[in-house]
């Protein structure tokens, strides 16, 4: 017996687009031996989804093999018949998808979905597949491994159900197993359970294994060899510790470019002076109802200081925002600025008032109006706050692109489509400057982004910073962005400032335990940190398990 | 090759089911229409084929550039939507006649051979009370379409104003104003229509007004019922952008909003509504016209064409051409909504397509 | 199961309350008369004294919100008041009080003829565009799906009235199979009912059926996309068990929708397929009492179609409610 499992060999795939083909893959080849693991990696749009379906000798919908071969075991699954096809998928091959509360049918129960395959194969008999669901739950460290098959897939939480979908996929004791993103959707502290539950039950039963995702710390921890992939094509691959050390293309390098970007944290701010912006207090919630998502937020920032508030999804930083932009006026407390208190709607604010505070958004493409001119969107605020006009207008706005550095002539008259997503956000940086503010929140500006072009946002972020003396509220979940740019740091946990203070501080030892579960939890682009990390910390004192003594 | 089989299998079921109730003649009756609707589906399909390249080779690039990928389908609806344009417009340059005049000869029957009944000036023959049914069928074009159009222009209006409002203002209003339209869509259209047309013709009765005035003003504002749902919708999707909230936040007014930053975004999804809803208004006014409720006389429409005619239909053993006079009538309905959804379906599937 | 009884409740509540509004509404649309009922009975010719007469003989003296009570609270039992054409007919002749023939009397024959007209186009209906709404979407884009995609198009397009004319001209008139008028009456044998009321069933059916089988193959299209699905097929099961064991059980509920929503909108085909065929239904009298003008007998018919399109909703809102496995089974 060979060990060699998968071979693609010059793998094309299109996609079907306005009655055309349109290439998706071109040209990919993939071995994989029995019992390893490969990471598939790169951005959305480079394919890797697509050749992991491939790999079981699957397209989607709109979707078609267009040239070469994809063996498994020695079978080619691009000529294989249907039937050969369908007696190894979920026996031999199994797919892990990325969202698991989508992929399990909502009308059965868990348990009835991990026996299917199994008893469908006839691989083994019900009864024996249940009592097997039931050891591999218990394998996979869910909660309540008896009862938990019998419930249906929305009785379940996230973190579980991408574990109870790995068990699903291990029913048969497939020869390989396809992982598309499985915790992408999860957050940071639950990612971790599943990570170290995926990679100790992959081992246990040498299962081969592909594993897709864009995060490359996430991969480091898993695979076996990386393979790179950028737009259908492969950049790269080697093992993994050779790619971390020693990338040989521009293209990966720029990925694994260690945050090179590090910004010297400012001295704090006296406590004499007035701070720039206090959110004083605040306790908010949504519509009417009672239960409150911000519980008494309090927190200072100063003129020309980067305050970062992090936490994980649910944690209230984003409603901290809408708040102090007033959208979302507080139940109880005030957000002031230089020491006086704003209206708490921004229906009720002055014009110098709502001037004072600008935005940065996340997602650029939904930022800025598609049909907009550049010239328009960052034209507007220069007219409507400081009243300039024709050519003025434009001279100012050229400033602005400069500011940014982008060539004004070249993106006067253009809209958002025809520019890049690190363009984009330069325009979004343009439009907030435009209103000549103190004060620029930035709500998860760089996480859309590739690594390099974050990079150069913060860089900009920073020389404007100097330039201007502005203050900065960093919202983010990241906390190498955090190192690199912010003075403060406000640590956010279900509507509740855990810990704030300078930087060092927070980051150095002693931490609150949620602090230390957070910036714990985040994987890094070491192949040993989570094997060190679960060694250090132990299974019960991270995850699930440690949010819940944390609470109590 | 699938697809081929199911559609053979439905073939099949389809005969046997004729031959069951009907026996083979049956079939073979059958089978004589079906090759003369294949004959005219064939013709059409090569008219819009003819269409499609003329457009493809003389017309600029904005436009030949989106016909390169057009369905037939969809070269065939502008084809005959560009065609009743033409037609409305030049009602007055291209009918024999005007729509109310009434001439001596009554019941002329169509083919224009006086032997058979006929006059050669009168192509089509005229109605029973003296008016040339090919002026009127014409004229009709204009009429039927250009008040259908009207009124979906004002149901837009109406709809596509407070769907907006209610989006960006949200809160009471956007309450309000919903469960106001829920209730409005509650009963259905036709039948609301009518209800309000009774009040109405007793309006037009007192104040000499035209009912057709009072029918584009009922009905304008119960389609905008649903032009306020989709409006709504559209909006909402828009409203939660974040350029929205910038605006909103940089502190600009709600026509800016709405006008500025909402509404260029809305087009295309509108575009395709204002279709659908054309199709919609312009068969219920159809309908209210067959009905007797509808456009009034003296203006000629194809609605109320189709009820007066309607008794020729018992002659088609004997005189086809007269027998079908009132499906042109009803025909030329069905063409222009067939031409706008062909349309509609491409324009929809153009926007939603590209995403696999 | 308690949670699900309280949204059905909640919904059923929130129906009551639609219907209530929608009766309140068609009954305020008369006080947008000119004048009044009095006078519209009458005509202009009428004298003053005639009008006062007849507005103390229908309580018009009385508040608007008395007389919206009074009628709702006699509707309630079946008791429409008395036509227009009744009344006349009682002012001009001045006796036989006796034997005045009112508003339910003459709506309760048409509403079951209405009612068998319905149940007979529902009765094709149905099967026949969920099997073709399925098919297409199981072999989609295949020559099949485009065929049925024009046509239903087509269909969907066409007035009612030419759909019908069309049929006449080729099953009654070109090919006598089927009577082109709809006589029924009372003592008819089911086969003979059938017969005259296939014509107008068939035009109602090719009208819904292509909405129903766009809907519903645009429903499964949806469902088949989710990734439930490909997940099933990724367990290399077999297609019919993806689709029976997968497919059908989450189908059920956008399918029961579509069928619910679809009749609702055979309440509004009915009005035109009823005149077209002389079919003496209630959308006939419906049609006849508004050109009369005759308001009592237009609200009843009014409400009557309101209510049989509300309950409908209702009831699809009702199924989907039911077959909705998060609901089933609550956390």
């Amino acid at each position: 017996m060979s060990n060699s499992l998968v071979k693609v060999r010059n793998l094309h795939i299109e996609g079907r687009a306005d009655e055309t083909w349109l290439p998706i893959v071109n040209g990919v080849d993939l071995d994989l031996e029995r019992g390893k693991v490969l990471g598939l990696i790169g951005e959305s749009g480079a394919g890797k989804s697509t050749i992991g379906l491939a790999a079981m000798g699957f397209t989607r919908d709109g979707c078609r093999i267009s040239g070469g071969t994809v063996e498994f075991d020695g079978i080619d699954l691009t000529k294989a018949s249907t039937a050969v096809k369908r007696s190894l998928l979920g026996k031999r091959i199994a797919y892990v998808a990325q969202s698991a509360a989508a992929s399990f049918n909502p009308a059965h129960k868990l348990m009835d979905q991990h026996t299917e395959a199994p008893v469908y194969h006839g691989v083994s008999s019900r009864k024996d597949s249940e009592a097997d669901g039931i050891e591999l739950y218990r394998k996979l460290r869910l909660p309540n491994p008896e009862q938990i098959g019998f419930r249906y897939p929305h009785q379940v939480s996230g973190g579980q159900l991408q574990r109870a979908m790995t068990a699903m996929a291990m029913s048969c004791r497939p020869d390989l197993i396809i992982f598309d993103e499985p915790t992408t959707a999860l957050d940071v502290t639950t990612q971790i359970e599943v990570l170290a539950s995926i990679r100790d039950i992959v081992e246990q039963f040498g299962t081969a294994a592909i594993y897709i995702t864009h995060d490359l710390a996430v991969v480091a921890q898993m695979a076996d060899d990386i393979k790179v992939l950028l737009k259908g094509d492969e950049v790269e691959q080697a093992d993994t510790r050779t790619m971390l050390s020693n990338p040989q293309q521009e293209y990966t390098k720029s990925l694994w470019a260690v945050r090179s970007f590090q910004r010297p944290q400012k001295p704090t701010a006296p406590t004499s002076e007035t701070p720039l912006v206090t959110v004083r207090d605040v306790t908010a919630a949504y519509g009417n109802d009672l239960v409150p998502v911000l519980f008494g937020v309090d927190f200072n920032i100063h003129k020309g200081r980067t305050v970062a508030v992090v936490g994980e999804s649910g944690s209230g930083k984003s409603t901290v925002a809408r708040c102090i932009t007033g959208l979302l006026p507080p139940k109880k407390g005030a957000i002031e600025f230089n020491g006086v208190a704003l209206p708490a709607s921004y229906k009720k604010r002055s014009k110098n008032q709502l001037r004072q505070v600008q935005m940065i958004y996340q997602m650029a493409d939904t930022a800025l109006n598609p049909r907009v001119r550049i010239k328009d969107i960052i034209g507007r605020p220069v007219e409507f706050y400081s009243g300039l006009t024709g050519s003025a207008r434009d001279e100012r706005v050229a400033a602005l692109l400069e500011q940014i550095e982008l060539e004004p002539s070249l993106y006067m008259e253009r809209r958002p489509t025809e520019l890049s997503g690190g363009q984009k956000q330069r325009i979004g940086i343009a439009r907030a400057l435009a209103a000549e503010p103190e004060f620029i929140i930035c709500d998860e500006v760089t996480s859309a982004l590739d690594q390099l072009v974050a990079e150069g946002i913060l860089r900009l972020l920073a020389k404007l910073q100097d330039e201007l003396d502005l203050a900065y509220m960093f919202i983010t979940h990241d906390l190498a962005t955090v190192r690199a740019i912010a003075d403060e740091v406000v640590v956010m946990k279900e509507g509740k400032v855990v810990e704030a203070g300078p930087k060092d501080v927070v980051f150095s030892p002693p931490h609150h335990p949620y602090t230390d579960l957070l910036l714990s939890s985040v994987p890094e682009m070491d192949p040993d940190w989570l094997t060190r990390l679960l060694e250090e910390r132990g299974l019960e004192n991270l995850g699930d398990a440690a949010i819940a003594r944390i609470n109590s | 090759m699938k697809g081929y089989l199911i559609f053979a299998l439905f073939l099949a079921a389809a005969a046997s089911t004729i031959v069951f109730f009907g026996g083979v003649d049956a079939l073979k009756t059958t089978w004589s229409y079906l090759y003369w609707l294949l004959i005219i589906v064939a013709v059409a399909a090569a008219a819009s084929w003819v269409f499609r390249e003329l457009l493809r080779r003389l017309m600029p690039e904005v436009i030949a550039k989106p016909m390169r990928q057009a369905p037939l389908t969809a070269a065939f609806g502008i084809m005959i939507i560009l065609a009743y344009i033409i037609i409305s417009v030049g009602a007055p340059l291209i009918a024999p006649y005007g729509e109310a005049e009434i001439f001596t000869r009554i019941n002329v029957l169509p083919g224009g051979d006086p032997e058979l009944g006929g006059d050669p000036a009168h192509l089509l023959g005229t109605d029973q009370i003296g008016r040339d049914i090919l002026s009127r069928l014409i004229y009709g074009a204009r009429n039927t379409v250009g008040i259908a159009f009207l009124t979906t222009v004002l149901s837009f209006l109406i709809g596509v104003t407070f769907g907006f409002l209610a989006a960006t203002l949200g809160g009471w209003i956007d309450q309000s104003l919903s469960r106001g339209v829920d209730v409005l869509m509650a009963i259905p259209q036709l039948i609301f229509a009518l209800l309000l047309m009774t009040i109405a013709s007793e309006w037009a009765y007192r104040s000499g007004i035209s009912l057709t005035w009072f029918m584009i003003l009922i009905i304008a504002v119960l389609d905008s019922t649903r032009v306020f749902r989709l409006a709504r919708a559209v909006g909402l999707n828009i409203v939660v952008m974040d350029y929205i909230e910038a605006a909103k936040v940089r502190g600009e007014t709600l026509s800016h909003l709405i006008f500025k930053e909402i509404l260029p975004n809305a087009y295309s999804p509108l575009l395709a509504e204002f279709g659908l809803r054309f199709c919609f208004v312009f068969l219920t006014i159809a309908s209210l016209s067959f009905l007797g409720v509808g456009i009034q006389p003296p203006l000629a429409d194809w609605g109320t064409m189709v009820r007066d005619l309607s008794q020729f239909i018992n002659f088609a053993a004997y005189d086809p051409l007269t027998a079908s006079l009132p499906l042109m009538a009803a025909g030329a309905i069905a063409l222009l909504t067939v031409a706008v959804n062909f349309v509609v379906d491409w324009m929809l599937h153009n926007s939603s397509g590209l995403k696999e | 199961m308690n949670s699900v009884l309280g949204i059905i409740l909640k919904r059923l509540a929130l129906g009551l309350l639609t219907l209530l509004i929608v009766s309140l509404v068609i009954f305020c649309a008369v006080e947008l008369l000119p004048g009044d009922f009095a006078e519209a009975i009458l005509g202009q010719g009428a004298t003053p004294e005639a009008v006062a007469a007849i507005r103390e003989q229908l309580g018009l003296d009385k508040p608007l919100v008395y007389r919206y009570l009074s009628w709702l609270g006699s509707a309630a039992t079946g008791d429409f008041g008395i036509s227009f054409a009744q009344l006349n007919f009682l002012e001009f002749g001045g006796q036989g009080a006796g034997n005045v023939i009112t508003v339910a009397d003459q709506i309760r024959p048409r509403f079951f003829n209405t009612l068998f007209l319905a149940a007979v186009a529902a009765a094709i209906a149905v099967p026949l565009s969920l099997a073709i709404g399925i098919l297409a979407a199981l072999f989609r884009n295949s020559i099949f799906d485009r065929v049925a995609n024009v046509a239903t198009l087509t269909s969907i397009s066409s007035p009612e009235f030419f759909v019908a004319y069309i049929l006449i001209l080729f099953l009654a008139v070109l090919n006598p199979i089927l009577p082109s008028l709809s006589n029924i009456y009372a003592d008819m044998t089911f086969i003979q009912r059938l017969t005259s009321t296939l014509l107008p069933a068939l035009v109602l059916t090719l009208v819904v059926t292509a909405h129903m089988m766009r809907m519903t193959r645009a429903a499964i299209i949806n469902l088949l996309a989710s990734p439930y699905i490909e997940m099933a097929r990724l367990k290399g099961l077999s297609q019919t068990r993806v689709i029976v064991v997968h497919a059908l059980p989450n189908a059920l509920a956008p399918i029961i929708n579509v069928i619910a929503l679809n009749l609702a909108y055979l309440v509004t085909g009915v009005v035109v397929v009823e005149v077209v065929f002389v079919y003496p239904g209630v959308g006939q009298l419906f049609v006849d009492s508004v050109k009369i003008r005759d308001i009592p007998l237009v609200q009843a018919c009014c409400l009557i179609f309101a209510a049989a399109y509300i309950l409908l909703n209702l009831l699809a809102d009702v199924m989907s409610i039911l077959s909705n496995p998060r609901l089933r089974h609550p956390k």
